[in-house]
C-alpha cells in the first residue's frame, strides 16, 4: 500500500550514465512494468527503488517520504530476484520467515504467517523441503512467499519468470495477476519480455538507454506508440517500418494485422517465408524496394513461398514518425 | 558398434601406475609391520630376532607414546581451530572493498610460501627468542620481562607457528569460496534486514561450510605428521612437552637406533591417522552430502 515517486532520478557508474532523469509516479495498488532491452537501465531503476543502489541524482519518495537515507530493509519493500536468491541451507519455511526472524518476531507468530502465505500460494506441502529438493517453479513460489510474508508496501520483481519454461511462465503470469488483485499492493515488475508486460501490467514504462520512452497502459502503447523505439518494442511480431514516399525522412509504421494481401494494394512484393501458427499465418515478404514486410493472414491462407503479391495498408493502422523517431500526429 | 571395436584392455595400461603405488605403499607398510615385530637395534651387534608384540608392550606401558599421542591430537585440534577461525575472519575481511586490498591479500597469503624450517627458524630466533627476539624486546620495554616461549609453553609456541603458516591456506580456499556467493543472495539478505553480523552468521558462514570441511581435511593430513617445526624449535622438549608421534618415531629410530620400537610407533601412528580419517570422513562427508 504505497505510492512510489521518482523525481528526475539519475544513476551514473563513473562517467557512464545508466539512468537519466526519470520522472515517474507509481500509484498505490498499481501494477507497473518496466520494459526495455538489456542495458536500458530498468533493473538499475528497480534496484535504486529497493535501496540496493545509491541514487546519483534526484530523489525517490515512498508514500511522499524521501527514502534517500532509509536502508533497504526499512523501506517496507520486498524484492523477488531473477535467480530467486533462495538461501540454500534453509528449508522453504525458514527462507520465508528469515526476515521475521531477523526482526525478532516470535516463532509461533512466524510459523502462522508462513503457513498463511503458503496456503495462498498453494505450497504448504513444500514448506519443510530444502531448496535442492525443489523445482524451478517451486523455488519461484518460495521467493514470492518470502516477499509476501513481510507484508510489504510494494513488491519489486526483477525478471522473476525468465528462468521458467514457457508453460510455467504463462501459468505464473496469471498467478501474479491474481496475487496482485488479492494482496492489493503496489507492484513494480521488470522484464525485457514485452508479452509479460502487456499481459500483466496496468501501466507499462518503456525504457531505452536510461530514459523513459513512453509510459502508459498496454493498449495506449500498442495503439499510439510515441516513438519508433516503442513501436518496434511493443507487439509481436514487430511493427513494419517503411520509408515514407514523398515526405523526406519520415517513416511509416504499420502492424502486421493492418496489412491486407492481394486486394489491389499499393505495395508489391515476393513471399519469402510463412509462419503458420494455426489460427493465423504471418506472411514475410520482400518488397520491390528491398524492405521487409510482415502481414497477418488467415490460418488457412493459400499463399505460398515465392508468390508475388500486392499488399494494402489499412488507413487506421498507419503510424507516422519523423526523422528523429518521434510520433507525428 | 564403434565403441566395441575401439574397446581397449585398460588393465595393462594401468599396471605401471598401480604397480608403483603398491611398491611405494604396500612394501614399506609390510616392512614396518615386520620390523615392529623384531628385536632390532642398530647399536646391538647381535643382529635381529623375532620379538612378537614386545615392542608394542614397551610402547603401550611407557609414558612417551601417550604423551606424544595427546600432543599430536592437541596440535591438530588447536591449529585446526585457529586456522579455520582466523582464515574465515580474514576471508570475510578481504572480501570487502577497501583501498590496497590486492596488496593486503598478497601479504596475507605470503606466509604459506615460506618453507616450514625457515619460518620456524624466524619465529625461534627473531621473534620468540628471549634474548634478542622482537617479542621479548617489546615486553621488556614495557617492563614485563622476557618470556621464554619454548621453555615455558613449547607446545603453544609451536601451535602458534604452525597456525601462522597455515592460516593463509585457509584464506586461499575460503576467500574464492566467499566470492562465489551469489550477489543476489546477499542482496536478498539485505532486503530481509540482515546487518553485517546476521549476514555473516546466516548467509556467509553456511555458504563456507563445504570449503571449511575441505580445509579441515587437507590440514589434518599435514598436521598429523608435523615434524620440521618441532625439530627446528624445541626438538620435542623440554622433556616430552612438545613431542608428537612423528617426532617420537624419529627419536626412537635415529637417537636410540631402535628400529623395532620406532616401527611399532609407526604402526600406532598409522592406526591413529586412520581413526582420525574415519572420524573426519564422517563429519566432513556428512557436510558435503548435506549441502548437495
Amino acid at each position: 500500500m504505497a505510492s512510489i515517486e521518482l523525481r528526475s532520478v539519475g544513476k551514473r557508474f563513473g562517467s557512464h550514465e545508466v539512468v537519466r532523469r526519470v520522472d515517474l509516479l507509481v500509484e498505490d495498488r498499481e501494477f507497473v512494468a518496466f520494459v526495455g532491452p538489456s542495458g536500458s537501465g530498468k533493473s538499475t531503476l528497480l534496484r535504486m527503488i529497493a535501496g540496493l543502489e545509491t541514487v546519483s541524482e534526484g530523489e525517490i519518495l515512498i508514500d511522499g517520504q524521501s527514502v534517500a537515507r532509509v536502508p533497504p530493509a526499512k523501506r517496507g519493500l520486498a524484492m523477488v530476484f531473477q535467480s530467486y536468491a533462495i538461501y540454500p541451507h534453509m528449508t522453504a519455511a525458514e527462507n520465508m520467515s528469515f526476515s521475521l526472524r531477523l526482526a525478532g518476531v516470535p516463532k509461533a507468530e512466524r510459523d502462522a504467517k508462513v503457513r498463511e502465505v503458503a496456503r495462498a500460494l498453494e505450497m504448504e506441502a513444500l514448506l519443510e523441503r530444502k531448496p535442492r529438493a525443489l523445482s524451478g517453479g517451486q523455488l519461484q513460489r518460495v521467493a514470492l512467499g518470502r516477499a509476501m510474508v513481510r507484508q510489504p508496501k510494494a513488491f519489486l520483481l526483477d525478471e522473476p519468470l525468465s528462468n521458467l519454461d514457457a508453460a510455467l511462465q504463462a501459468q505464473m503470469r496469471l498467478e501474479l495477476v491474481r496475487l496482485h488483485r488479492e494482496l492489493k499492493t503496489t507492484m513494480i515488475y521488470v522484464t525485457h519480455d514485452q508479452t509479460e508486460a502487456m499481459t500483466m501490467a496496468d501501466r507499462i514504462v518503456v525504457l531505452n538507454e536510461g530514459r523513459v520512452e513512453q509510459a502508459g497502459t498496454p493498449l495506449e502503447l500498442y495503439n499510439r506508440p510515441a516513438s519508433l523505439f516503442v513501436a518496434g518494442f511493443i507487439g509481436a511480431p514487430k511493427m513494419n517500418f517503411l520509408p515514407a514516399q514523398g515526405a523526406e525522412g519520415r517513416t511509416l509504421g504499420v502492424r502486421p494485422e493492418h496489412v491486407r494481401i492481394g486486394e489491389g494494394g499499393e505495395l508489391a512484393g515476393e513471399i519469402v517465408a510463412l509462419e503458420r501458427l494455426g489460427a493465423r499465418t504471418y506472411v514475410h515478404a520482400r518488397l520491390t524496394d528491398g524492405t521487409r514486410l510482415v502481414a497477418e493472414a488467415a490460418g488457412d491462407t493459400g499463399v505460398r513461398e515465392g508468390d508475388r503479391l500486392a499488399f494494402r495498408i489499412l488507413p487506421e493502422g498507419r503510424h507516422w514518425f519523423d526523422g528523429s523517431g518521434r510520433r507525428v500526429t | 558398434m564403434t565403441r566395441q571395436r575401439h574397446r581397449v584392455r585398460t588393465g595393462p595400461l594401468m599396471t605401471p601406475a598401480v604397480g608403483m603405488l603398491l611398491v611405494w605403499m604396500i612394501v614399506p607398510l609390510l616392512m614396518t609391520l615386520w620390523f615392529s615385530a623384531q628385536r632390532y637395534n642398530l647399536l646391538d651387534p647381535g643382529g635381529t630376532a623375532f620379538a612378537g608384540l614386545e615392542n608394542y608392550r614397551d610402547l603401550v606401558t611407557g609414558r612417551a607414546l601417550w604423551v606424544a599421542m595427546g600432543n599430536t591430537l592437541l596440535l591438530v585440534g588447536a591449529v585446526l581451530a585457529i586456522t579455520l577461525a582466523g582464515g574465515t575472519l580474514l576471508a570475510v575481511l578481504l572480501d570487502r572493498e577497501f583501498p590496497g586490498r590486492n596488496i593486503c591479500r598478497l601479504l596475507v597469503i605470503a606466509p604459506f610460501f615460506v618453507m616450514p624450517t625457515v619460518s620456524a627458524l624466524v619465529w625461534k630466533n627473531m621473534l620468540m627468542n628471549p634474548v634478542f627476539g622482537l617479542i621479548a624486546w617489546i615486553t621488556r620495554s614495557l617492563g614485563l620481562g622476557a618470556p621464554d616461549f619454548f621453555a615455558t609453553a613449547p607446545l603453544a609456541a609451536i601451535i602458534l607457528i604452525v597456525a601462522w603458516e597455515w592460516t593463509p591456506f585457509a584464506v586461499l580456499i575460503l576467500l574464492p569460496a566467499l566470492q562465489s556467493l551469489s550477489k543476489e543472495q546477499r542482496e536478498a539478505a539485505r532486503m530481509d534486514g540482515a546487518g553485517a553480523a546476521a549476514m555473516f552468521l546466516h548467509v556467509e558462514l553456511p555458504h563456507l561450510r563445504r570449503p571449511m570441511a575441505v580445509v579441515a581435511m587437507i590440514e589434518t593430513i599435514f598436521f598429523l605428521s608435523l615434524f620440521a617445526e618441532i625439530y627446528v624449535t624445541t626438538a620435542g622438549g623440554p622433556g616430552l612437552a612438545s613431542t608428537n608421534l612423528a617426532y617420537l618415531i624419529f627419536q626412537d629410530a635415529l637417537f636410540e637406533w631402535d628400529v623395532g620400537l620406532a616401527s611399532a610407533g609407526g604402526v600406532v601412528a598409522i592406526a591413529l591417522a586412520n581413526v582420525v580419517a574415519i572420524f573426519l570422513m564422517r563429519v566432513v562427508g556428512r557436510t558435503l552430502e548435506a549441502e548437495r
